[in-house]
C-alpha cells in the first residue's frame, strides 16, 4: 500500500443551540483512493468530532440521503471521491436553498409538502375491479414515463435551482418531474387535477430554463424537460380552457 | 397542503416570449446582417435592394407588413420578458414597477409599429 495521504476537508458547521450562524471548520483527514466524500465525513465523525451531523444510508447512490454541496456543487457524497480533489482542499456544506437543521442536515419538510401536493400516485383513468384484471400497458406507453420514475428524492436539483433559491414556494424541479411521471402514465387520469398546481403562481412559470437541475441529477431524470413540457401544457390549458366543456382547471 | 392556488397569468407573457424568441433566433441575425452590414457596406446584395420605393412597397404589401410587425413587436416582447426575468435572477426584485416598465416598452413598441404600419396604407 502506498503511503498515507492527507486531504483537508472544510466542513460547514452549524449548531442551532449555540451558533448564531454557520461557520467552516477544517479537518485533516487521512484517506485512501477508494474513499468517498461521505467516508471522509464518517472519518471525521468517528475520529475527530462525534457531533458532526449528516444524513446517509445506502452508500451506493440509490437512497438519496447524502446530498451536499461539494466545492459549491450539489452532489451525492457517496459517489464523489476524495481522490478527485486531492491535493486541493475540499469544502462540504449543507445543500443550498434549504434551511439548515444542524451541520450538513437540512430541513426537507418544505420539499415533502411539495411532493405531497403533486398527488404522486396513480389516479386511475378508469377504475377496474379485481375481476377485470390488471391494467395493460405497452412498452411504448411505458417508455413515455419510465425516465421520470428514476428520481430518488435527493433534492440536489433543488439545491441547484436558482429559482427555488429566489422563491421557496416554487414547486421545483424534482416534484415537477414526478408530477410529469404520473401525468404521462397511460393508467393515470389525474393530469387535470394536477394542472391547478402546474398553472399556479407556484407552478412551472417560476422556471427560467437554467436546466442546472438536470445537470446535477445523479439519476439522469431531466427535471428541466419535465418542467418545460408542462409550461406548454399549462399555456394550452390557459388559452383553451374556455373551449373545454369542463372549463379546464380552476 | 390546503393552500389556495392562484392561476398564474404567465402564459400570456411566456407565449409572446416564446414566439419572439423563435422569430429572433430565426430572423434577427439575418436582419442584422442585411440591414446593418450588407446594405450599408454594399456587398453581396445589389445596390438599391432596400431603396425607399422598394421598402415602401414591401411595407404596403399585406405579408410584408405582417412580417415587419411580427419582427418588431415579438422581438420586443421577447426582450422585455428576458430583461424582467434577468433582473429577478440578479437579485433585483423590482416588482410591479419593473414589470410595467419592461412589458410597457414592449406594448408601446407594438402599438407604435402597428399604427405606423397601418398609416403607410395598403
Amino acid at each position: 500500500m502506498s503511503e498515507q495521504k492527507i486531504i483537508e476537508i472544510e466542513v460547514l458547521r452549524y449548531n442551532p443551540e449555540t451558533d448564531q450562524e454557520p461557520h467552516l471548520e477544517l479537518f485533516k483527514v487521512p484517506f485512501t483512493d477508494d474513499m468517498s466524500v461521505l467516508q471522509g465525513a464518517q472519518y471525521i465523525k468517528d475520529n475527530f468530532d462525534g457531533s458532526l451531523t449528516f444524513r446517509w444510508s445506502c452508500r451506493m447512490a440509490i437512497c438519496g440521503s447524502c446530498g451536499m454541496m461539494i466545492n459549491g456543487i450539489p452532489k451525492l457524497s457517496c459517489e464523489t471521491f476524495l481522490r478527485d480533489y486531492y491535493p486541493n482542499r475540499i469544502r462540504i456544506e449543507a445543500m443550498s436553498n434549504f434551511p439548515i437543521e444542524k451541520d450538513l442536515v437540512v430541513d426537507l419538510s418544505g420539499f415533502i409538502e411539495k411532493l405531497e401536493s403533486i398527488k404522486p400516485y396513480i389516479i386511475p383513468r378508469e377504475p377496474r375491479t379485481l375481476e377485470q384484471g390488471e391494467y395493460i400497458q405497452s412498452p411504448e406507453e411505458f417508455n413515455k414515463y419510465i425516465q421520470f420514475t428514476s428520481c430518488i428524492n435527493c433534492t440536489l436539483c433543488y439545491a441547484a435551482c436558482p429559482q427555488v433559491g429566489l422563491n421557496p414556494d416554487f414547486i421545483g424541479p424534482g416534484a415537477m418531474a414526478l408530477l410529469h411521471r404520473y401525468n404521462m402514465d397511460s393508467r393515470d387520469g389525474g393530469a387535470a387535477q394536477r394542472m391547478e398546481l402546474v398553472a399556479s403562481e407556484e407552478g412551472v412559470y417560476n422556471c427560467s430554463a437554467v436546466a442546472y437541475c438536470s445537470e446535477v441529477c445523479p439519476k439522469h431524470v431531466d427535471p428541466a424537460s419535465a418542467v418545460n413540457i408542462n409550461k406548454a401544457n399549462a399555456a394550452k390549458d390557459y388559452f383553451l380552457r374556455f373551449l373545454s366543456p369542463k372549463g379546464g382547471s380552476k | 397542503m390546503t393552500k389556495i392556488l392562484k392561476r398564474s397569468n404567465a402564459p400570456i407573457f411566456w407565449g409572446l416570449f416564446g414566439a419572439g424568441g423563435m422569430l429572433s433566433a430565426l430572423f434577427v441575425p439575418m436582419m442584422v446582417f442585411i440591414t446593418g452590414i450588407a446594405i450599408p457596406l454594399g456587398f453581396l446584395l445589389p445596390a438599391g435592394t432596400m431603396s425607399y420605393p422598394k421598402m415602401l412597397a414591401f411595407a404596403q404589401n399585406f405579408i410584408g407588413k405582417g412580417f415587419i410587425f411580427a419582427i418588431i413587436s415579438l422581438s420586443l416582447w421577447f426582450a422585455a420578458h428576458r430583461v424582467y426575468h434577468s433582473l429577478h435572477e440578479f437579485g433585483i426584485h423590482a416588482g410591479t414597477g419593473a414589470k410595467l416598465l419592461c412589458y410597457g416598452i414592449a406594448l408601446a413598441g407594438t402599438v407604435v409599429s402597428a399604427s405606423v404600419l397601418l398609416r403607410i396604407g395598403f
